[in-house]
């Protein structure tokens, strides 16, 4: 049994420690916004926040979070609202949407980490995130619509 | 292409107009979908749980594909995949647009599959422009229903009536549609009505064309839109694949699966049965999670004999196309005059050229998955993103033996389609594994075994020659293609005939058959018997045009800097609203002078010739229009891009796109597909392409496949031409023009001329070294 917090609730999960994050958290406790793209770490659709930074749940062993904090992007906002999923909904950067819950979990911990990223900084963290409808251009506009919103400003 | 077009229109359009008349009459409230629903499917994409929008009182459904309720409420129906372009959006607003509804009162139900819909394919970037005259008529029956009730009941003229907004009004008195269909309301429609329906002039139209938010976009920034892979079903195990050596011909020997065992949840393996010839070869490995039937799939051995094809490589099958190529197979186009021999032999010049494209993979995100059970009616209910259900569902009755009406597909997201989708095949092994053990099975593909089982956009090579006379004036052209035909081996149905009587897969082809007046022209389309052999060919974004036009305009750059032409000049000489290109209603008035204009645009906004570029800088041209001469989406780009001669090195700098797709329906949408698929193009230009070795596909996943990232995105200008013709596609027409375009600049930048897909840094050393 393997007890940590997930989205500010306790959980506990019977399962082999070894079962990636990404699949304790869709099948064993049912939340599917978190998705599955290429298992090794290297499109960042699995991403997730443990205990606040950016991280591949495809790549993560259930052990590892043991007694940590994870949220995913149904816990980003309880609302939905987090400037950067507003900022994604302004801008209509979902295209297919499949990648954007990694995305938008990128791009809002590149905020927390960083409020007043510079384009470079944008480009260095974001190209992490694969998206084969190439929203590219959108996600880029909105980690700086976002940034501006939470208070930063861009200095481009 | 005419051909296989007007019969996919037919059977999408024609007997579903028809078959119901629009008897328009009250009907009860809820809508039956022809099967019980045992679970829930992502139907409604603007909710979280993807329920579709029940109906309030009585209902007013003037055809199959919406209804009104008592509050007013519309809910349109959609028989397209939502795979990103958020298609029911512009589907629905077309049908209020004519209906006069506000925009806030409609929803949509991406439905499941019935017969009643007629065929379902999401692809070929025809769903606006096959649903506008369909959902226009339906729109304006109910307009027109309405308003004669209300004229009826207050007894005055229905020509003095106005609707907007869902409300009609004579001037002084107003009632709702909310409030004529409370009352409910009769009324129905000969066919000379019904083609009679006067349809909103283009002046007129107020939801087309205007900005709206598209209604699968929210869910998709919560993580709530729910797609194939969320597919939820009481009591379901799950399954990973053994994928045998060989797309066809291998055979299991022998399974062990001692050492799986003593993995926690591994339940076992079963070697699958396929009536349908689809999966040969299969295991699946089942657990009581996925990761128990990963981990399980790690520890079993499966000894297999190999079919014919384990060891081919790329290089053979372009040997192979080569080799069809210099022989006389394959079909030739209709063009205005396909017999050129007398020509060349004439010629005083000529030009002759080869381009080569690599296998490209699809790599969409989501990889492919299906859930798949029969349900306590005996239904046998499949929960998958698809795009083309009519095609799989046959296939599915043969696998399962059972009748393809006891086969309901459940609609759900796609986590990208890009053509993948369209071929069903991933659904067959889930539905042999859940009959052979009663349970319903979820089969999820490892992302290397969707690669490996990809259909991938089929390696080609394209042989290209023109003929001048001794005024250097274009007399001749021919382009000969080969590749693995997605249609010949999927859908063979479709595939029209050449002027020799050969059928062709116009997929394979399309783009060839240009609008340049070049005098004859021989366009010869070449199915390559290996590929398609050595794996399942696939429409991927584009289809042909993507890489037919990556030779097509390449060779006219290098047909124009032969003759000491200016490319842009080259080509508006030779763009020509005449004859065969002269252009026909209703898709393609102005024919190439449309072209013409699109080029001339991107030319104005990139400043093509007009702007001092440094040293190793230049802008390359290209025009294309789009996915075929049927429904020409007119497209052009310009691309500047710096070459690094010490390196090899491109570095994209900014592209221009310019479109005239006829009438915007959906502006923002528009643009998001256009930077997409032009996105794509670069992509496929410099960024990803793989190779077959030994019967496969070599990379597998990210790392040894490198599709475009968000660093290497240029600045992007996209312009449309102000329009009210019929809407075209959009989804794809920008992925063909930007290869040769980049080329065409690498070529003016740097004098490298490179003739295969992907350009590589080391291709360009090479061609500077000569």
């Amino acid at each position: 049994m393997i007890e940590f917090e997930l989205n500010g609730r306790q959980v506990s999960v019977d399962a082999d420690p070894d079962t990636p994050l990404l699949w304790a958290i869709r099948d064993e406790l049912g939340l599917t916004g978190t998705k599955f793209g290429c298992g090794i770490g290297a499109c960042g659709a699995c991403t997730v926040h443990i205990d606040g930074s950016a991280a591949r749940s495809c790549i993560t062993y259930l052990s590892d979070v043991e007694g940590l904090s994870v949220t995913t992007i149904e816990g980003l906002d309880e609302d939905g609202d987090h400037p950067v999923q507003e900022a994604w909904r302004n801008l209509r950067v979902p295209q297919c949407g499949y990648c954007q819950s990694g995305q938008i979990m990128q791009a809002a911990s590149l905020l927390k980490d960083t409020p007043n990223p510079s384009d470079e900084d944008i480009d260095a963290v974001m190209t992490g995130n694969l998206c084969r409808c190439m929203t590219y251009p959108r996600i880029r506009q909105a980690v700086r619509e976002a940034a501006t919103a939470m208070g930063g400003s861009n200095n481009g | 292409m005419a051909n296989l077009l007007s019969r996919l229109a037919n059977a999408q359009t024609k007997p579903k107009m028809t078959r119901r008349g629009f008897l328009v009459s009250m009907t009860a409230a809820g809508v039956a979908f022809g099967f019980p629903r045992t679970s829930d499917a992502a139907m409604n994409p603007a909710v979280p749980d993807g329920t579709p929008v029940a109906a309030d009182g009585r209902v007013f459904e003037p055809s199959m594909w919406y209804w009104i309720d008592a509050d007013g409420q519309v809910n349109v129906n959609i028989i397209r995949a939502e795979m990103g372009q958020h298609v029911g959006t512009a589907i629905a607003r077309i049908l209020a647009d004519e209906l006069e509804v506000a925009w806030e009162k409609v929803q949509i139900t991406h439905v499941d599959t019935h017969e009643k819909w007629g065929l379902m394919v999401t692809g070929g970037s025809w769903s606006v422009w096959q649903s506008w005259p369909v959902y226009r008529q339906a729109g304006a029956a109910g307009r027109i229903a309405l308003i004669e009730a209300a004229a009826a009941k207050w007894g005055v003229d229905a020509a003095s009536l106005t609707a907007r907004d869902g409300v009609i009004s004579d001037g002084s008195r107003e009632i709702t549609y909310a409030a004529l269909v409370a009352e409910g309301l009769e009324r129905s429609f000969t066919e000379e009505e019904l083609a009679a329906l006067p349809l909103k002039p283009h002046a007129d139209l107020r939801l087309v064309g205007q900005d709206v938010h598209p209604l699968d976009l929210d869910t998709k920034t919560t993580g709530q839109a729910i797609y194939g892979l969320d597919a939820k079903v009481d009591g379901m195990i799950y399954a990973v694949p053994m994928l045998p050596p060989t797309r066809y011909g291998s055979k299991i020997n022998s399974v062990d699966d001692s050492a799986a065992k003593s993995i926690k949840g591994y339940l076992e393996t079963v070697v699958l049965d396929d009536p349908s010839g689809t999966v040969p070869g299969w295991a699946v490995v089942l657990g009581t999670s996925l990761h128990a039937a990963r981990s399980a799939s790690y520890e079993i051995e499966i000894d297999w004999t190999p079919g014919d094809t384990a060891d081919v490589s790329e290089e053979d099958i372009q040997a192979r196309a080569r080799q069809l190529i210099e022989s006389d197979a394959g079909a030739i186009l209709p063009t205005e005059q396909p017999d050129t021999a007398a020509t060349f032999d004439a010629a005083s010049d000529t030009l002759e050229a080869e381009y080569t494209t690599q296998s490209v993979l699809h790599f969409q995100m989501e990889p492919v998955n299906a859930t798949v059970f029969q349900n306590a009616d005996g239904i046998w209910e499949v929960h998958a993103g698809n795009q083309w259900q009519s095609l799989i569902l046959p296939t599915l009755a043969t696998a399962l033996d059972v009748p393809a009406d006891k086969i309901v597909m459940r609609s759900y997201m796609l986590g990208g389609g890009f053509g993948r989708r369209l071929n069903g095949d991933y659904i067959v092994p889930a539905a042999l594994a859940s009959k052979a053990v009663g349970k319903p099975v979820k089969l999820v593909f490892a992302r290397e075994e969707d690669a490996q089982f990809d259909s991938i956009r089929s390696p080609s090579v394209q042989k290209l020659r023109m003929a001048f006379d001794d005024g250097q004036d274009v007399i001749a052209m021919e382009h000969h293609a080969a590749a693995g035909w997605p249609t010949q081996v999927l859908a063979p149905g479709f595939m029209p005939k050449g002027v020799n009587g050969e059928a062709f897969d116009p997929f394979a082809i399309d783009g060839a058959d240009h609008w340049y007046s070049v005098g004859a022209h021989r366009v010869r389309a070449v199915s390559n018997d290996l590929a398609n052999q050595t794996f399942r060919p696939g429409w991927l974004r584009s289809v042909g045009p993507g890489w037919t036009n990556f030779a097509v305009e390449s060779f006219m750059d290098e047909a124009a800097h032969k003759l000491g032409a200016d490319p842009l000049q080259f080509r508006l000489d030779h763009l020509k609203a005449e004859g065969i290109n002269a252009g026909s209603a209703p898709n393609a008035v102005g024919g190439a002078s449309r072209q013409a204009a699109v080029l001339r645009r991107v030319a104005e906004m990139s400043g093509y010739g007009k702007r001092e570029l440094p040293e190793g800088t230049a802008i390359g041209l290209a025009t294309t229009f789009g996915q075929s001469r049927t429904m020409p989406t007119w497209t052009a780009a310009a691309v500047q891009l710096a070459v690094d001669t010490e390196t090899g090195e491109v570095d994209v700098q900014k592209m221009w796109l310019a479109f005239d797709c006829g009438t915007v329906v959906d502006p923002d949408g528009a643009r998001a597909q256009c930077e997409g698929a032009a996105l794509w193009g670069l992509s496929m230009a410099l960024h990803e392409g793989t190779r077959i070795e030994n019967g496969n596909v070599v990379d597998l996943n990210l790392g040894a496949y490198t599709p475009l990232r968000l660093e290497d995105v240029p600045e992007m200008e996209i312009e449309f031409v102000e329009s009210s013709e019929v809407p075209v596609g959009l989804g794809e027409p920008g992925t063909t023009v930007v290869a040769p375009a980049i080329a065409n600049a690498i070529f003016n930048a740097s004098g490298a001329r490179i003739r295969h897909l992907p350009i590589t840094a080391d291709a360009i050393l090479s061609a500077l070294k000569g």
